[in-house]
């Protein structure tokens, strides 16, 4: 065992040190990220072992950052770009979504573009306007990407990794306010596979899915329901495209009930999509409607009332009493 | 002429074939061009006008319902040709949508190129065969992808001295056009590959109109001119002259191949035919506008050159008549044959590794098709 106790950020800093260790062919590339270091520090130190040509700070412009990454992707790189904030990110959304995600499908499958973009996401942090959305259902919504959200250090050490390895792009979404959440990371035993979702607490009465930075919220709100009496399931499902729907589906079959938070606005969200097809797969199973604890269909919030717009342990205990009283 | 821009910048236009087809010494291109004896003359005549019989053939088939829709390119044939020409098999293009000349000149296979057009495939070719890659239908999308090509290049080459690299070194091209010269991906492109010295050559065809809309309002100055503003060479070429863009293009993808930077280069040219096929030009543009550049057709300039030198014969242009008209008998017999695809195929690329989603999609899909099954036929097979 050599297990070490990190930060969701260190973690993902260990992840991408040990893929440019690994693949020669692997390359970074973002705003600030040799130098500096990345705005968090994530890329900290990576310029000084593996040079300027593989940790490369670019200019400014996200289209251009995606873009070139793409093009380094078809002479035979692997490219891991960052996106600075999540809000930055639509500059790039036409190379994302027209190029990035469609490379494969155009070329009848004879290349792709195998780039990993990391963004940070999500609220929670105090910042101003673009610093806290969570975007996920945009990218989820177009075929050819896949999207990973890891919630604690060993995952995220892991699957960034996975990622890497991935021949599909993929959508790497860091929550930035877990970053500096500790964690035990196994750098011997591999996480799980990243497109596998994980039961992380078992319960009988309830499920609650989430994924990403609501994951300690979700556990929280289980342990609280707890002392109601109420035993909770929690699982995160780490890969919102392609989604584990089997795991969830098993986990509504043995509970009746399914809660799904996430901090992206309800409205068009990924809970929906879950919630259709529970309904599909799991139908007799219900014991109540399934409840969504998102956002608000509103421009994320400023920061001084950012607290009541996100889904927290009351929001989702609230929700499971719905669900119980229905 | 409407277009101001064009008619100041007149003399700054490189050009080594006047439009009478008269050869003009140039002390600083002349070099670039030495090797072009008649035989190569008659080469790049044959291919332009190869390109534009493929052109009328293709234009015929959308007429006839065959294709959804084509690009006509008649009036690029030298800006395509001369540039294409240029490059080196180990260099990469990343064209536009209309560069079926620069695809002749890297050997794609023209009915191959009517798969797109017919609702076949969105790629049609296998760019790794002729390092041509496939069309780009969003305009300017590609332009960073061919930077960064270059920069992987660079990667790939880091550590080679200057004789390797002129031996062997590989050269990106980017294709774009006037319209698409306003995108912010063609700025971005530019500044990255600004930044990091990339050997990319970003090569315009500035053919006057974006579909309806003229030059004047993409830019207020000639769009060579912006280069200055990235650090790098901008010139400006008349793109009906094959010999001018041949050398001006050899000359920036020796520069870009020696490791010394991006160059763009503006082919002045003109779009003699409609944006597609679904465009009427008429509604935009005048007739005198038009027949002002029936004068400075490409491909008469140069059979004026060859024949007003007796670099060529009349045996020469009706044989160049005849193997236009068997290639395009067989790009059409081609292109009718494909067969047509079926929709479970488009579930095989859309992701590398096995994805859960798409095989629910699948067998959904499959299996709502053979509900469609004639029940006596399957009765039969049982």
């Amino acid at each position: 065992m050599s297990t070490t106790t990190m930060t969701l950020a260190k973690a993902i800093t260990a992840g991408l040190d040990a893929v440019l260790a690994a693949n020669p062919k692997s390359l970074l590339i973002g705003e600030d990220i040799g130098r500096l270091g990345g705005v968090y520090r994530v890329t900290d130190g990576l310029i000084n072992t593996y040079g300027p040509d593989r940790v490369i700070d670019s200019p400014l412009g996200e289209a251009g950052i995606v873009g070139t990454s793409i093009g380094m992707a078809i002479r035979g790189y692997s490219p891991i770009a960052e996106i600075q904030f999540d809000g930055f990110v639509f500059p790039a959304f036409n190379q994302i979504t027209t190029q990035l995600a469609k490379m494969r499908a155009r070329s009848e499958g004879r290349f792709g573009a195998p780039v990993v973009i990391r963004i940070p996401y999500g609220g929670g942090i105090g910042s101003i306007e673009h610093h806290s959305e969570s975007p996920e259902a945009l990218f989820a919504h177009t075929a050819g990407l896949r999207i990973m959200a890891p919630s604690n250090a060993h995952d995220a050490y892991w699957m960034i990794q996975q990622a890497a390895a991935c021949q599909d792009p993929v959508i790497f979404f860091e929550p930035k306010r877990r970053y500096w959440l500790k964690g035990e990371v196994d750098t011997e035993n591999p996480a799980a596979d990243a497109f596998k979702a994980q039961v992380i607490r078992p319960g009988e009465d309830a499920t609650i899915v989430t994924y990403g930075p609501l994951v300690p919220v979700a556990l929280a709100a289980a342990e609280a329901a707890r002392e109601d009496g109420r035993s909770v399931e929690v699982i995160d499902l780490r890969s919102v495209s392609p989604i584990d729907f089997d795991t969830i589906t098993e986990s509504v079959e043995k509970t009746g009930r399914l809660i799904i938070t996430h901090e992206a606005p309800t409205f068009g969200g990924i809970g929906g999509e879950i919630a259709a097809r529970v309904s599909e797969r799991a139908f007799l199973s219900l014991e109540a409607p399934v409840i969504r604890v998102g956002g608000f269909h509103m421009p994320y919030p400023v920061a001084k009332v950012e607290e009541q717009y996100l889904p927290d342990i009351d929001k989702v205990l609230e929700a499971l009493d719905r669900s119980f009283a229905y | 002429m409407t277009n101001t821009v064009h008619e100041t910048s007149e003399q700054a236009l490189v050009q080594l074939l006047t439009p009478e087809g008269e050869r003009r010494s140039n002390a600083e291109y002349d070099s670039f061009i030495q090797d072009v004896d008649a035989e190569m003359l008659r080469g790049f005549y044959r291919d332009m006008a190869l390109t534009r019989r493929f052109d009328q053939e293709a234009t015929a088939l959308q007429r006839q319902g065959q294709l959804a829709l084509w690009v006509p390119l008649r009036g690029q044939e030298a800006a395509q040709i001369g540039s294409g020409r240029a490059t080196r098999p180990n260099d990469y293009i990343f064209p536009t949508y209309r560069e079926h000349g620069v695809a002749l000149t890297r050997n794609v296979d023209f009915p191959q190129m009517l798969r797109i057009f017919r609702g076949i495939s969105n790629g049609g070719w296998d760019p790794r065969e002729n390092n041509f890659h496939m069309y780009t239908m969003v305009l300017a999308a590609q332009m960073p992808h061919a930077t960064g090509y270059a920069m992987g290049v660079q990667r790939d080459q880091a550590g080679w001295d200057a004789e390797r690299l002129e031996k062997d070194g590989t050269a990106v091209v980017a294709y774009f056009g006037d319209g698409s010269s306003s995108e912010g991906e063609v700025h971005e492109s530019m500044v990255f590959a600004a930044s990091f010295n990339s050997p990319v050559v970003f090569f315009c065809q500035n053919n006057q109109w974006a579909i309806s809309v003229p030059f004047h309002v993409q830019s207020k100055v000639a769009l060579a001119e912006r280069a200055a503003g990235y650090g790098f060479p901008g010139i400006r070429v008349d793109g009906n002259d094959v010999l001018a863009v041949l050398a001006v293009t050899r000359w920036a993808l020796d520069r870009a191949r020696r490791g010394e930077g991006p160059v763009l280069i503006e082919a002045v040219t003109y779009r003699m035919s409609a944006h597609t096929t679904a465009d009427d030009p008429t509604k935009y543009r005048l007739d005198a506008d038009e027949q002002a550049w029936v004068t400075r057709d490409p491909m008469l300039r140069l059979e004026k050159h060859l024949r007003d030198n007796q670099l060529a014969d009349d045996a020469f242009f009706e044989q160049v008549v005849i193997d236009g008209n068997q290639m395009a008998t067989r790009v059409r017999e081609e292109a009718m044959a494909f067969p047509d695809p079926e929709l479970s195929q488009s579930f095989a690329n859309v992701y590398a590794e096995a994805h859960p989603l798409i095989q629910e999609e699948l067998k959904w899909h499959l299996e709502y098709e053979a509900g469609f099954a004639d029940n006596t036929e399957e009765g039969a097979t049982r």
